[in-house]
């Protein structure tokens, strides 16, 4: 795709429809395999390393290596943050999304060593500037090769800064993998990885308390970190909300009606990537390095008139018989359990009894109720 | 012709966010917005304030462009521009060609550069430098945004003082007591029988946790924009994914560190909502993908030609009315070239402030190309004497009391 003439129109244009197509091919395939799946966590656990190493297609522009990092992310989501950080400093689209490809040793690009200190191992305060002027030239020589199908990274020796650098405290010539290993025994490492856990499991809003924090951060297997959260006692406490992403919304609403995203119609699909797009959030394409946004940032206006619209049309492609069979007077309660909601207020109870001869009517409606939208 | 009423600007604003927010207070609602602002008179003498964030940190560099100086096309043989390739400023600088509106307005005297601008101790995190460009605060952190703080501070608790333009709000105009208000390009339709099924679901009730209040506030909120709003044609969202247009290899480089695009749209609210005479006294829009660590000539070069013709378009729809436009980074960029023909992140850069109501001419020092710090430009002028100018002259409020105690201002209004 690369070395286009400037001014071939035609080529530019069947280029981003390749680009297009390939992007909205991805996506359903993954909301797909979310729907879909017997093991939901290792799909959500995914989704939520996808906005730890937040990586965008719009610059990648190739779903191949999009796809190749999924399936890293999904392989190694649960072991050591160990493995996951020395697989993601070699993986292609992370490389490329942070210009990796020309940290060359007479001009080093510090895109790369910059975002893996501050944003996916230690987090802002725990690393200088000079640390990060270092780790880019530590990282100098590995670049894409994109000759082949499957892009594959590669280390260029003649580009590589020969001699020792000093990275926080520690004087040695660092090949990458040491540097990632260097920085990943930091004691900042697990606690930066444990508080960006929290914040997608607990609460957005209320950090872990120190005493959480080392208990989470005891262990650098994510599992056992994740197990840490689930058993805090604030993970179960009611005061603990989290807003469901619009992707939890999207999925959690199309594996509940039996919807799979692939048994679309061609118009279909395309509405769901609106959806996605309206609500803010669309699956490899996060809005810049940071990730996502979270918690308030989703209950907008425009997302409300989007929910409507989307509940609107799942309702019509859904096989409502569990609600249909139910006689109307348990409606209401059929779709708490099915929705997995503890409770309607009474508020929502009020107009789903209203709506509960028509189950289409009544679904669309449980659908957009706040009870739905947050996690409690 | 175009019916877009001063109301109508007004019901289109959305809910609002930020600090207020996050200390748990409840949002305004559209209510709030019209029942505040339909009342609100403005003196015709009183000017407003664009702020333009340019998002990724912009070169200025190469948007300044020192094409005299030898040690400039020493650092960046493959990025400098050549003497004869610049829109020449005078003082050995010259503009990127592409911002031809510009350098109309500065030979009009109506384009202010405020060079070397920065903050002390500068921080080359896009995120945290950010945060201290938008909450004016370089010291410690801060909850509040600089222009959030004016809100406070003027006492007056309408959010529609100030409007961001875009889905969400951002830090600069979230205060203490009172945040703006994030409008969304675009209007909003739902049919009669599903708003009342959202006025019906949003009523308050006991207990329930705040951010399931807000969802449900958010369906109540709704229904008043779309009353207003009926017969609006809806606008299509920009798609973050979608390749740009001109899509040529290197077109999306400076993606990275986000920010929206369709700034001319942006400004077209901006335009519409002052010449229906709302009570906004700032306005805020922004442009991103200057991260320019790769194939910067080009990325640079089309943002910021994007940038010129939005600008100078808007400002002449709004001529007499009075507005002042001020455009920042969160920094500059590194003075020596990387491999990838792009640069770094770096400190201080130009600062732009353009208008009728603007002195034209430059401001501050030019940063020393061979006198470096840590291989980044010195600062030489303080960004909060830039934001003090803007309180005092063009809001008319005492600085102080937003900045800290700063009150240092300069003579560009």
């Amino acid at each position: 795709m690369r070395g286009k003439r400037k001014g071939d129109e035609g080529a530019k244009k069947a280029y981003r429809e390749a680009v297009r197509g390939q992007r909205e091919a991805l996506t359903i395939w993954w909301l797909d395999r979310m729907v879909a799946t017997r093991r939901p966590w290792v799909e959500k656990r995914t989704l939520l390393w996808h906005d730890h190493w937040a990586t965008s297609i719009q610059k990648v522009k190739s779903g191949q290596a999009m796809l190749a990092q999924n399936a890293t992310l999904r392989r190694l989501g649960g072991g050591d943050f160990q493995a996951m950080a020395r697989a993601m400093v070699k993986d292609p689209a992370l490389m490329l999304w942070l210009d990796a490809a020309g940290n060359t040793a007479k001009a080093p690009n510090e895109n790369l060593a910059r975002e893996l200190m501050e944003l996916f191992v230690l987090g802002v305060g725990h690393y200088e500037e000079a640390d990060v002027r270092q780790a880019a030239a530590a990282l100098t020589g590995w670049a894409v090769d994109r000759k082949g199908e499957e892009w594959q990274p590669r280390f260029r020796p003649r580009q590589h800064a020969d001699g020792a650098q000093t990275v926080l405290g520690t004087k040695t010539d660092f090949t990458a993998m040491a540097l990632v290993d260097h920085l990943v025994e930091q004691p900042a490492c697990p606690r930066h990885v444990a508080s960006r856990l929290w914040a997608r499991l607990v609460s957005a809003e209320d950090g872990p308390s120190e005493e959480s924090l080392e208990r989470i951060a005891a262990s650098r297997d994510l599992t056992r970190m994740v197990r840490a959260i689930l058993t805090d006692p604030a993970f179960s406490d009611s005061g603990s909300v989290l807003v469901k992403q619009p992707v939890e919304y999207v999925v959690g609403a199309m594996r509940a009606l039996g919807v799979r995203p692939r048994e679309l119609e061609k118009k279909q699909r395309r509405q769901l990537m609106r959806t996605l797009n309206g609500l803010g959030q669309v699956p490899f394409a996060p809005p810049n390095v940071g990730g996502w946004p979270h918690g308030a940032a989703w209950l907008t206006t425009a997302a409300a008139k989007v929910r409507i619209g989307f509940a609107q049309q799942l309702v019509r492609q859904a096989d409502l018989g569990p609600i249909e069979r139910t006689a109307r007077g348990g409606r209401p309660e059929a779709l708490a359990r099915l929705l997995g909601v503890p409770e309607w207020s009474a508020a929502t109870a009020r107009v789903l009894d209203g709506a509960a001869k028509e189950p289409r009517r009544v679904t669309a409606i449980a659908l957009t109720a706040p009870e739905y939208l947050v996690l409690a | 012709m175009d019916t877009w009423t001063r109301r109508k600007f007004l019901t289109a604003s959305g809910v609002t966010a930020g600090a207020a927010l996050a200390a748990g207070a409840t949002a305004y609602s559209v209510d709030d917005l019209l029942g505040s602002s339909t009342e609100a008179s403005r003196a015709s003498e009183a000017r407003t304030l664009v702020l333009v964030t340019l998002y990724g940190g912009n070169d200025g560099l190469g948007t300044v462009v020192p094409a005299w100086d030898r040690a400039y096309r020493d650092a960046r043989p493959d990025l400098a521009y050549g003497e004869d390739e610049v829109l020449p400023l005078g003082e050995e600088l010259g503009l990127n060609p592409s911002m031809k509106g510009f350098k109309k307005l500065w030979d009009k005297e109506h384009l202010a550069i405020v060079r070397g601008v920065s903050y002390p101790r500068p921080d080359h995190s896009h995120f945290r430098s950010m945060s201290i460009w938008q909450t004016g605060s370089p010291g410690s952190p801060a909850s509040t945004g600089w222009l959030g703080r004016w809100l406070d501070v003027a006492g007056d608790p309408d959010p529609l003082r100030a409007v961001s333009v875009g889905a969400t709000l951002p830090p600069l105009l979230a205060g203490e007591k009172t945040a703006g208000a994030a409008v969304q390009l675009g209007g909003l339709r739902l049919a009669k029988p599903w708003q009342q099924v959202c006025r019906e679901l949003a009523q308050a009730q006991e207990g329930v946790h705040p951010l399931q209040a807000r969802a449900a506030a958010s369906l109540g909120d709704l229904t008043k924009v779309v009353g207003e709003f009926g017969a609006e044609r809806e606008t299509a969202q920009v798609d973050p994914g979608e390749p740009r247009d001109g899509g040529e290899d290197g077109a999306d480089d400076g993606a990275s560190a986000g920010g929206q695009g369709q700034l001319g749209a942006q400004l077209a609210v901006v335009a519409k909502a002052i010449k229906a005479g709302v009570p906004t006294r700032v306005f805020s829009v922004s442009l991103g993908g200057f991260d320019t660590h790769a194939n910067e000539k080009n990325t640079q070069s089309r943002l910021l030609g994007e940038m010129d013709k939005a600008l100078s378009g808007f400002l002449e729809e709004v001529r007499g009315k009075k507005v002042v436009v001020a455009v920042y980074s969160e920094f500059g960029r590194r003075v020596k070239a990387n491999a990838n023909q792009g640069t770094d992140h770096g400190t201080s850069g130009p600062v732009f402030v353009l208008g009728e109501p603007v002195k034209g001419g430059f401001y501050g020092d030019q940063p020393s190309l061979t006198k470096l710090k840590d291989d980044d430009l010195q600062t030489t002028t303080d960004f909060r004497d830039v934001y003090a100018t803007l309180l005092e002259r063009v809001l008319g409020t005492e600085p102080g009391e937003v900045l800290d105690g700063h009150e240092r201002t300069l003579e560009f209004v």
